[in-house]
């Protein structure tokens, strides 16, 4: 699209799978009429062979020779609509028509508004109340947010976090972490293909007084405040950044169920280590969310037993090319003390060292061929010297840094979880009290 | 009769659209110079190969240039300058 500011005739080339998201891509950048073709799903893993059948075809949404569209498009001469292309107000109304209950929760499941559970209805004394949880006014800027890099930014205000609040279920004394994570400006309903989803983890004195849980069941539903905040994460990411619908805005191909809610506490009390806000460089006594963006393997281990670095080493190297958030249960994390690793970073270093695999696989992946060949090629570190290794040298996968720990559960079990998850920032809450 | 709840529209506020004009295009490619856009999804690279190839056959007359972005997802300007300033038209792909 910038090209053609530039003055340069162009046509971009989609799969046909993605004809609703780029028309719609397009109208959102005030450039629907830009020219577009399409080929068949997929083209990864196609031999040459196959991807020139597709150039000699035809485009799967016209029916057209797939030539004879891209030559048009760079050739015929443009109409009054093209030349004047289409500019519009899209404001959202802050209170919808009157209605009854049944109506209102049928409206917002049809406008894709809801996760397809019920919702507490955000009326007016519902919000108000829930902005009673914040010092911060209505109408504050809070951030923008957006379900992909190629889509345009949205904006929210305290008010329009309220709202989502209130119809995940939440408390208004959760307000300030509902808030820290919409400050934070990283969606939990990303429309990457790979269905990533976020996870938020929560530390500081805010936990007790809100009465998360860290302990048995951490991580499940199996409290209110983890849950309700989750799912308010969830359901303002997808309304306040323009929608997470099926083939608009959302394309994960399998979905993710943690997509649902996932929040919970840092049993930081249990932990041998240091909190994971303060390792992110907050005071101890301060409230902090931290968000992890992905969610796209989940693996699991008890112990450490005998076998542990096998075990650790299968994991790490599981081919997912997403970096480890590992949440341990208390007796781990006092097992690992007692085998050496009396800080986090003894046992980051180690996962580091030892997440490994053989060039050839490591390069043999859809997610490291697009977003990190590109990388390696101009020359940045440490994806060169990843490329420059030969086909059967082991090359590190993670750098430490990447790497993250975190501890809850209740000690009933020596068990752990390993999610591929990247670090993305960690926000104060107490800022937004 | 059911009673009426007054509720608060739950979605954010978008940017206002502001259309953009496309490019005026040439009667022919004859003799122009065509920058075929990698954009550094996996295998788009021969994908671009190949239309390099199919425009050599038959549309021999055409000058396709083969020219990647530094990094995918991310817009390059400088790539962007410089098919602005030594291309007439371009195909970029295959993308979402």
């Amino acid at each position: 699209m910038l090209l053609e500011e530039a003055g340069i005739p162009s046509v971009a080339v989609h799969t046909d799978v993605f004809a609703g998201v780029a028309r719609a891509t397009a109208t959102a950048n005030g450039i629907p009429r830009t020219r577009q073709a399409f080929v068949p799903q997929p083209v990864v893993d196609l031999s040459r062979a196959e991807l020139r059948a597709y150039i000699e075809g035809n485009d799967p949404t016209s029916g057209r020779p797939f030539m004879r569209e891209v030559i048009e498009a760079l050739t015929c001469p443009l109409d009054a609509d093209d030349l004047t292309g289409l500019s519009f107000d899209r404001s959202t109304p802050r209170l919808l028509a009157p209605d009854g209950e049944a109506n209102l929760q049928r409206l917002f499941i049809e406008n894709h508004w809801t996760d397809y559970l019920p919702i507490v209805l955000p009326t007016e004394e519902r919000v108000a109340a829930m902005l009673k949880g914040t010092s911060h006014p209505p109408d504050e800027i809070v951030g923008r947010m957006r379900p992909t890099s190629f889509r345009e930014f949205w904006e929210y205000t305290v008010e329009k976090v309220a709202v989502n609040a209130v119809m995940a279920g939440a408390r208004p004394e959760y307000f300030p972490v509902i808030l820290a994570l919409a400050a934070s400006g990283s969606t939990a309903k990303s429309s990457s293909t790979t269905s990533m989803t976020n996870m938020a983890v929560v530390n500081g004195p805010i936990r007790h007084e809100i009465g998360m849980n860290c302990g048995i069941g951490a991580l499940g539903p199996y409290n209110h405040a983890n849950v309700t905040i989750g799912r308010a994460y969830a359901l303002l990411s997808q309304n306040l950044q323009g929608g997470s619908v099926p083939g608009e805005t959302y394309m994960g191909t399998l979905g993710n169920g943690l997509a649902y809610s996932a929040c919970f506490a840092e049993n930081e009390e249990k932990s041998p280590w240091e909190p994971l806000h303060v390792e992110k460089g907050l005071p101890a006594g301060e409230s902090a969310v931290s968000v992890f963006f992905g969610l796209r393997y989940v693996h699991e281990g008890y112990g450490p037993r005998e076998t542990w670095q096998e075990k650790m080493r299968r994991c790490l190297s599981s081919g997912a090319h997403f970096p480890p958030l590992l949440v341990m249960d208390p007796i781990v994390a006092r097992l690992f003390v007692e085998r050496g690793m009396t800080t986090k970073e003894r046992l980051i270093d180690w996962c580091a060292a030892n997440a490994r695999l053989p060039a050839r696989e490591y390069w043999d992946d859809q997610w490291v061929q697009t977003l990190l060949r590109p990388l390696a090629v101009a020359g940045v570190e440490p994806y060169a010297s990843r490329l420059k290794a030969a086909p059967d040298e082991i090359v590190q996968m993670f750098e430490p840094k990447e790497i993250n720990l975190v501890v809850a559960g209740g000690g009933a079990q020596g068990a752990w979880k390993m999610f591929g998850a990247r670090y993305e920032r960690t926000i104060s809450i107490d800022a937004w009290r | 009769m059911a009673e009426l709840l007054t509720v608060h529209d739950p979605r954010g506020y978008p940017p206002r659209v502001v259309g953009k004009r496309l490019a005026q295009r040439p009667e022919s490619l004859d003799g122009k110079a065509l920058y075929l856009v990698d954009c550094l999804f996996d295998n788009s690279e021969n994908f671009m190969r190949e239309l390099a190839d199919w425009f050599g056959k038959n549309l021999p007359s055409i000058r396709t240039r083969l020219i990647q972005p530094r990094q995918s997802w991310v817009d390059d300007a400088d790539m962007r300058a410089k098919v602005a300033r030594e291309g007439d038209g371009a195909i970029l792909g295959v993308g979402l």
